[in-house]
């Protein structure tokens, strides 16, 4: 029994966002992150492996070199295995074509039929939500969004779906493809022997020869080329000044409408 | 210094593990009561740090000093207090065992200290015998397959809550000074150990200290830890790594000190602007961040050296002591000064972090011992 975690690097928003000249976003200059839902998805699994010891978890990522660190991190939280999808062709992918990979990752990693894929609900850089539904359609599994509590019962899982306006709780049967959002739980620490010792776990590296002969990778529906989406503009936001307290009094709102008159708002 | 990756997860493990675990109402109930919190220190053990020193076949986690200084330090800057939590079982605790424990000892005792099941502490200090630690008069008089221990410790850290105590007693008495000492592992629940009443201390409130008073109490040979007689090179040693502890200990109270007053210098407006603009504020800045760099590289180079055996390295632990614990002292009392008389109040955090500076320089050998330590190497 696996459960394969997809995560993903970001950029941490908390820092200034970098830009460049092509519009795309400069993230060599940013401070990275582990995507926080994706944190959730890794617990999630964690959560299932204690009650399943014989069970794998396998963290996947698509993206640059310098994403390992991330994986090493995971590994030191406890992911039995990581694997680290990167290559040149790979470059410039929008959801379509990350997930086209990532499918194509997972199928070279193998499906079992009691295997469970997680991934955050989306990421904070593109805050699409695609990629984890995409995954699911293009493996032909059944695909569970937004989930805020997961029981297994053998082969089957009973998750708690969070939407707008209440909860719906469906059961699908594994393989299935669960996107797990803030709630699901509070993601662990790593463990001092698991940074002693995260080198000693498997990690590999799939590149694209390693990937090539996947039916899902095609160099048309891969990289920039396979993208039928592209980055326009991506820019800061300009700051916006910040706002004067006026007292709730009734020279307050004197000011107030003469401040808005003066504005031709009223 | 450079760190590598596995060192720079174990600061960010711990800077995690203490900014979110360490809570504003944890820190306030241990000061309000002085209690020990179990549950913060079951925690420590769970994720592996009271056992990071600890080697792997003796269920520890098998990190060296380096990792160890960046544990204490990170968790200092949050907590002075708390970092002794996962401290003890590391350094004076687990120390003895480690350093001259035979086979038996270190699979009796370590995998419960490493995991935090059980708590280890070191009693040294004699009512009589504060810095002459060889002034020791706590007698072990050998009674066939028994000692039969007589006498009394004092300012033993965490005696009220601990499971074994590594006692130092005099085997032979006919022998002057530090010679005739023998260390002993003595089971606190024993017939004839108690603990006298916890102190009322002005810092690091939280970690129950107390006097114990050994009756009568009958410890059996097999609890003799290293040769007999031999017992105070093996305490000095064990203090070696106490020292280290300390060093990055204090390092942390001063980087925990010195952020506050950064942060405080920045907000606070005084004639107009604020007071960070002030060369007064900010050279005081200047100097405070300069030595806990100073600090910090000394500490990590010794944690390196020691472990690589370096003869130098008694002196270095001693040096780092030293220097880490009067620096926090003088960083603690600027960080005081730039907050005025709000840094006085208790609501403000540099306050604990001054009363828990004033004990680096104490406990572990004074600051003078540490120059007597390191005058006598650099004259032998």
């Amino acid at each position: 029994m696996k459960y394969i975690v997809c995560v993903k690097q970001v950029p941490d928003t908390q820092g200034k966002v970098a830009v460049k000249e092509d519009g795309t976003m400069d993230r060599s200059k940013m401070a990275a992150i582990i995507n926080p839902d994706d944190l959730n998805a890794v617990e999630a699994a964690l959560t299932l492996k204690d009650s399943n010891p014989d069970a794998k978890v396998v963290v996947v990522t698509m993206g640059p070199p310098p994403a390992a660190g991330m994986l090493h991190e995971l590994l030191a939280m406890g992911a039995d295995e990581a694997v680290l999808v990167s290559g040149r062709e790979f470059g410039g992918s929008d959801t379509f074509a990350t997930s086209q990979i990532l499918a194509g990752a997972i199928s070279h990693i193998g499906i079992e039929a009691d295997d469970v894929i997680f991934c955050g609900r989306q990421a904070i850089d593109g805050d699409t939500a695609q990629v984890g539904p995409q995954i699911a359609e293009k493996l032909g599994i059944p695909q569970i969004s937004y989930a805020a509590d997961i029981e297994q019962n053998g082969n089957t899982l009973k998750v708690k779906r969070v939407l707008e306006d209440g909860y719906m709780t469906i059961e699908a049967d594994t393989p299935c493809l669960i996107t797990c959002i803030k709630e699901l739980n509070k993601p662990r620490y790593m463990t001092v022997s698991g940074i002693l010792e995260f080198d000693k776990k498997p990690y590999s590296v799939f590149d694209y020869e390693t990937l090539k002969d996947e039916p899902l990778i095609e160099a048309d529906t891969i990289g920039l080329k396979g993208s039928p989406t592209n980055v326009y503009k991506s820019f800061s936001p300009p700051q916006k000044a910040p706002g004067r307290m006026i007292a709730a009094n009734e020279s307050g709102v004197k000011e107030l409408a003469q401040e808005l008159a003066a504005k031709h708002i009223i | 210094m450079i760190l590598d990756e596995k060192r720079l997860l174990m600061r960010k493990l711990c800077r995690e593990f203490a900014e979110n675990e360490f809570t504003d109402e944890l820190l306030d109930r241990l000061e309000e009561t002085g209690e020990f919190d179990w549950d913060i220190f079951h925690k420590m053990g769970q994720y592996g740090f009271c056992g990071v020193k600890i080697p792997k076949e003796y269920g520890g986690q098998g990190g060296d000093s380096l990792d160890y200084v960046i544990m204490v330090e990170e968790f200092a800057k949050v907590s002075p207090v708390l970092s002794l939590y996962a401290n003890t079982s590391n350094s004076l605790g687990g120390g003895p065992l480690m350093i001259c424990g035979n086979e038996e000892q270190k699979a009796k005792y370590l995998g419960d200290v490493a995991s935090g099941k059980k708590i280890m502490i070191f009693c040294l200090t004699e009512p009589g015998a504060g810095s002459d630690a060889g002034g020791t008069i706590t007698t072990a008089k050998e009674d066939g397959d028994y000692f039969i221990l007589n006498g009394r410790k004092t300012f033993a850290s965490g005696a009220p809550i601990a499971d074994y105590a590594c006692v130092l007693a005099k085997t032979d008495t006919s022998l002057r000074g530090s010679k005739g000492i023998s260390m002993f592992i003595v089971d606190m629940k024993l017939p004839g150990v108690n603990c006298g009443k916890p102190e009322h201390k002005m810092g690091i409130v939280g970690y129950p200290t107390s006097d114990v008073i050994f009756e009568d109490v009958r410890v059996h040979k097999d609890d003799m830890v290293g040769k007999r007689d031999k017992g105070f090179g093996a305490a000095m040693a064990t203090l070696d790594g106490g020292r280290l502890g300390i060093a990055a200990q204090s390092l942390g109270i001063a980087e925990g000190a010195y952020a506050e007053a950064l942060k405080y210098a920045k907000e606070r407006k005084q004639f107009g602007q604020p007071i960070a603009n002030f060369q007064a504020i900010s050279f005081m800045l200047a100097d405070m961040a300069t030595e806990i760099e100073a600090a910090r590289e000394l500490i990590y180079s010794t944690a390196i050296k020691k472990d690589a055996g370096d003869p130098e390295a008694s002196k270095l632990c001693a040096m780092s002591k030293l220097f880490a614990s009067e620096m926090c002292n003088r960083v603690a009392y600027k960080a005081v000064q730039i907050h005025g008389g709000y840094g006085y109040i208790k609501e403000y955090k540099v306050e604990r972090f001054y009363r828990d500076a004033r004990i680096t320089s104490l406990y572990e050998g004074t600051s003078q011992i540490q120059q007597l330590v390191i005058a006598n190497t650099i004259l032998r």
